[in-house]
């Protein structure tokens, strides 16, 4: 869990690169764009989950 | 990809009027260092208060002389010439090769000498803004490993993308997206990637011995000296006044007559903030809390640095007041849901303020499609630095452990690193006395 959500957000930002090479237009880069946040924002919220500490400990 | 001679379009010629008035608020810059360095004190422990401060100076001299002889080379403003990639029939710009050890520094442009210095202004500042969040527990000599990092690989890279004619940079002239990606004062390069740092070094160094116990909330562990806190919020004003100037001049090229916008823009986000951090707290605890509003008061100058040059005064209000409503409310949540221990609010303050900042960028900016870009540069944060800069923390955390011993930490890092308090004549409070 700690990794794979830092694992996922560079996804999101290959999404995005995809994003710019693949379309011209600034509608379908933009949504997924949006898209490719998502991705980040989701591997961040495992990530964040994964680094959570049970209660009462001091080091992960 | 290949090497080429730097594509960055010739900045305007600068009048020497110009050079020395941007020179003289670059001189003014560090008191928004200064500002923090206290903060990063005054919110740790008063028995860790000496090793904090020895920290701030020591973090900085590493941090520039590892970015004089390493970082920017790799920042390539000096441009003798740069790594590409050749994609879409587009040329992109990812790594910059300057020239080694900054030779050629002083018969450069006007223009380039005063980004130079910004970035080693910028690059003192964003290693600050860790140390603070691994206050109590974070070795020092970890933090001075974590600095030499930031100012080898990461804040170069990062200040290339975004300052240097990078390919972020270049989102305009390659697929007209806005302008590029627009920072003018900092609010990525500094404050998103060093709130990010922050949360790498809190999940890696872990929380303060009894921060969270088994039973009932987290233990509410205060800043040894609220004076140190809001007087450094008063020096931090200063320093981000002519740093956004400054900012403005060097990488957004403005004109002398948006200079007092600039200046009026950065004190009215600030109020904005500060107005409304105090409100939600008095709201919320019957008192304002005098760390969280200057936790406010710093989320709304760090916001004011990615748009305070081009926004207009009553946008800038707005801006401020937003990052000051939920600056105090994601501290709350950072510390008491999700089990962050950051006691100086760097994750918040920022990370999250600086990422709001660069957003409000998007809808303020004159340029159309300057949302797109902008969201392009944040994605690039996220997706990219965040997993690099944990990536290279974990790998440092081996070599050179982050967290203190348990009997420094119960000792104090004073005692423990630097062999003497900061108080001498203090009684030091034992862990049990905050619960």
């Amino acid at each position: 869990m700690k990794y794979a959500g830092l694992l996922v957000m560079p996804a999101g930002f290959f999404l995005t690169l995809a994003a710019l090479a693949l379309f011209p237009d600034s509608g379908r880069r933009f949504g997924f764009v949006l898209c490719g946040l998502a991705v980040e924002v989701l591997g961040l919220v495992v990530a964040v989950r994964g680094h959570m500490l049970p209660r009462g400990g001091s080091q992960p | 990809m290949s090497a080429v001679p730097p594509m960055v379009p010739a900045a305007p010629a600068m009048s020497d009027v110009f050079f020395s008035l941007t020179l003289a608020l670059m001189l003014l810059a560090p008191m928004a260092i200064a500002g923090v360095a206290l903060i990063n004190t005054g919110l740790g422990r008063s028995r860790s208060a000496a090793q904090a401060m020895l920290g701030n100076l020591a973090l900085i001299a590493v941090a520039i002389i590892v970015f004089a002889f390493i970082g920017a080379f790799f920042t390539g403003t000096l441009g003798s010439a740069e790594i590409v990639v050749h994609a879409g029939g587009k040329t992109w710009s990812v790594l910059g090769l300057g020239p080694f050890l900054l030779r050629g520094l002083g018969a450069a442009a006007a223009q380039a000498q005063l980004a130079v210095l910004f970035e080693f202004l910028s690059v003192a500042m964003l290693v600050l803004l860790p140390w603070g969040s691994g206050a109590d527990r974070w070795r020092l000599a970890a933090g001075c490993g974590s600095a030499a990092v930031l100012a080898a690989i990461v804040f170069p890279l990062a200040a290339h993308w975004i300052w240097a004619g990078g390919w972020l940079a270049s989102l305009g002239a390659n697929l007209s997206v806005g302008a590029g990606f627009l920072d003018v004062g900092g609010a990525a390069t500094v404050h998103v990637i060093g709130g990010m740092s922050a949360l790498v070094v809190i999940w890696i160094a872990g929380p303060r011995r009894g921060k969270f116990p088994k039973e009932g909330l987290s233990t509410a562990m205060p800043g040894h000296n609220a004076t140190y806190v809001l007087f450094g919020c008063l020096l931090a004003l200063v320093g981000w006044l002519a740093w956004n100037m400054a900012g403005a001049i060097v990488w957004f090229h403005a004109p002398l007559s948006a200079l007092p916008g600039t200046a009026i823009n950065t004190l009215l986000s600030a109020s904005g903030a500060l107005a409304a951090t105090f409100s939600v707290t008095r709201f919320r605890f019957g008192k304002p809390d005098a760390s969280l509003c200057a936790n406010g008061w710093l989320a709304g100058l760090v916001a004011s640095s990615a748009c305070a040059a081009f926004a207009s005064p009553v946008a800038s209000l707005f801006v401020g007041g937003v990052a000051g409503v939920f600056t105090p409310l994601l501290v709350e949540v950072l510390e008491l849901a999700l089990s962050i221990d950051d006691p100086t609010g760097a994750i918040t303050v920022h990370g999250a303020a600086g990422l709001w900042g660069l957003i409000a960028a998007g809808f303020l900016a004159p340029q159309a499609g300057q949302l797109l870009a902008q969201l392009i540069g944040i994605a690039a944060l996220l997706g990219f630095f965040f997993p690099l800069i944990y990536l290279l923390f974990a790998l440092l955390n081996r070599f050179v452990p982050f967290r203190v011993d348990p009997d420094g930490e119960r000792m104090g890092m004073d005692l423990h690193e630097i062999g003497g308090g900061a108080y001498p004549e203090f009684v030091i409070h034992r862990d049990e006395s905050y619960r």
